[in-house]
């Protein structure tokens, strides 16, 4: 077989969904980290592709998931936001994208991150977590104990 | 949530303050205007006699929360409600509160808040005074919250510097020692970007400013940093000094190295502005030879009394604030 040929059938791998969800633009090596903060249902299909070639993308490489029969919350879609400031997310119905979101960075985030210090109240109490975000460089910052958290930082602290 | 206060003055007319907070939290809410508010009223009240600063909180109940130890910030706090005229509830410590018993932070709070006019709070975990803010009726007035907050603290420091320095603008201040870990630094540094200051970080390598308050200070002010406490002594206005903590160092030979640099004596003052001053939280270990307390530089016994009249400004201020 030779490179074409092999392209095409790693492509294949790829199907179209009829209902469902596609994650495009995922920066390369966040798709699986994106995968583990979704949960993927047993019952469902779901194709996962890592670091294939991408036009669009800076670094010329994506990840994409495509997932059937699973349509986002509002609380997954703010979770995907904080890991994947870049990516474009598909609503599909019926074979048709019937809604396509460019997201990015939130002003907020509420209920979906933990914070990073121990000693901060919402470690200790049941409360919901509230964060504000900047932008260039990445922060999250703590509303309650006002500690930051960096780009890294979050990916870890997702709840 | 930003409110104009009417006040009464000591000639009894009205007037209005630029204060504009309901509950005194972090020193990130303060506006210029704010600082400069309460400033003035400390002024004022320091200037009253003890009989027109009894009326102040006449009538008013103020609870002192203190889920933490913390005699000097304590009595502090409770020596200016009582020359405010103001009665206290409260406990110094948490073992003796319903936290014991399991009871949320949040439902304390709730319920203090319905016995007392205003609440002081000082608690080991940090973000309990944002929290607190949100759930009270009444207005809270952070005495500490972890090692999060402590806003009087730099209240009390710029008050000292405006009565002593004579100016808070164009400022030229030095910081000495733990510039890392030490939360009366970052919150005075970031407080003086409102003042155009001037600032000279000084500390060991080790315990360099925090990057994040560096480059935050550096969007409005300049920068200077060194590991050498002499370089800059000529220049200052204010030279800050912290002490310099073993427990932060992860061996001993570590912390020998530093422990001595960092040490003002008087020798090391000859080249000083005759009108600079030498500032420190306290209390102070070795940091300050005691032959400096007798240098006109020396203000940091003064520095604890300033704690008085901004706690009482504070809380004249709180107390009048409907939220």
């Amino acid at each position: 077989m030779n490179k074409e040929e092999m392209i095409k059938k790693l492509k294949v791998r790829v199907t179209p969904i009829g209902n469902g969800t596609a994650i495009d633009h995922i920066n390369p090596g966040m798709g699986l980290k994106i995968v583990e903060v979704l949960g993927m249902d047993e019952k469902n299909g779901a194709a996962i592709a890592l670091n294939t070639e991408s036009k669009r993308m800076k670094e010329k490489r994506k990840d994409l998931i495509l997932m059937e029969d699973r349509f986002l919350t509002e609380n997954e879609l703010n979770k995907i936001k904080l890991l994947a400031r870049n990516a474009t997310v598909n609503t599909i119905k019926n074979y048709k994208i019937e809604k396509k979101e460019k997201l990015d960075l939130p002003k907020k985030a509420e209920g979906i991150l933990k914070c990073i210090n121990p000693i901060c109240i919402t470690n200790h109490e049941e409360l919901k977590t509230k964060f504000s975000i900047k932008k260039e460089p990445v922060k999250a910052k703590c509303f309650y104990c006002e500690t930051s958290m960096d780009k890294e930082e979050i990916k870890k602290h997702i709840l | 949530m930003h409110i104009n206060l009417l006040l009464m003055d000591s000639k009894n007319s009205l007037k209005k303050t630029d204060f504009s907070l309901t509950d005194v939290i972090s020193i990130y809410d303060f506006s210029k205007k704010d600082i400069l508010a309460v400033l003035k009223r400390a002024e004022e009240i320091d200037s009253m006699t003890p009989m027109q600063k009894s009326k102040l909180l006449e009538n008013k109940i103020v609870a002192s929360m203190f889920f933490e130890p913390s005699t000097r910030t304590r009595l502090s706090f409770e020596t200016a409600i009582q020359a405010l005229g103001g009665k206290v509830i409260g406990f110094a410590e948490a073992g003796i509160t319903s936290a014991k018993k399991g009871e949320t932070f949040s439902d304390t709070i709730k319920v203090m808040s319905n016995y007392a006019d205003l609440l002081v709070m000082r608690h080991p975990l940090s973000g309990t005074a944002r929290l607190a803010a949100e759930v009270s009726l009444k207005p809270i007035l952070n005495g500490g919250d972890g090692s999060n907050q402590h806003p009087t603290q730099t209240l009390l420091d710029l008050y000292t510097i405006k009565k002593f320095v004579g100016k808070l603008d164009n400022l030229k201040i030095g910081f000495v020692g733990d510039l890392k870990y030490g939360r009366t630094v970052h919150s005075l540094a970031t407080a003086l970007t409102h003042f155009n200051a001037t600032q000279y970080y000084i500390s060991p390598e080790s315990l360099k400013m925090p990057k994040h308050i560096t480059e935050e200070v550096q969007e409005k002010s300049k920068v200077y940093e060194t590991e050498d406490i002499e370089k800059f002594i000529p220049e200052v206005d204010v030279l800050y000094m912290t002490r310099i903590q073993k427990e932060r160092f992860p061996d001993e030979i570590e912390y020998n190295k530093v422990k001595n640099a960092y040490i003002l004596t008087k020798a090391m003052l000859v080249n000083a502005k005759k009108e600079m001053k030498v500032m420190h939280p306290l209390p102070r270990v070795n940091e300050i030879s005691t032959d400096v307390d007798d240098t006109p530089h020396a203000i940091y016994f003064q520095q604890t009394a300033a704690g008085i009249p901004v706690r009482e400004a504070l809380l004249d201020l709180l107390s009048k604030v409907k939220k």
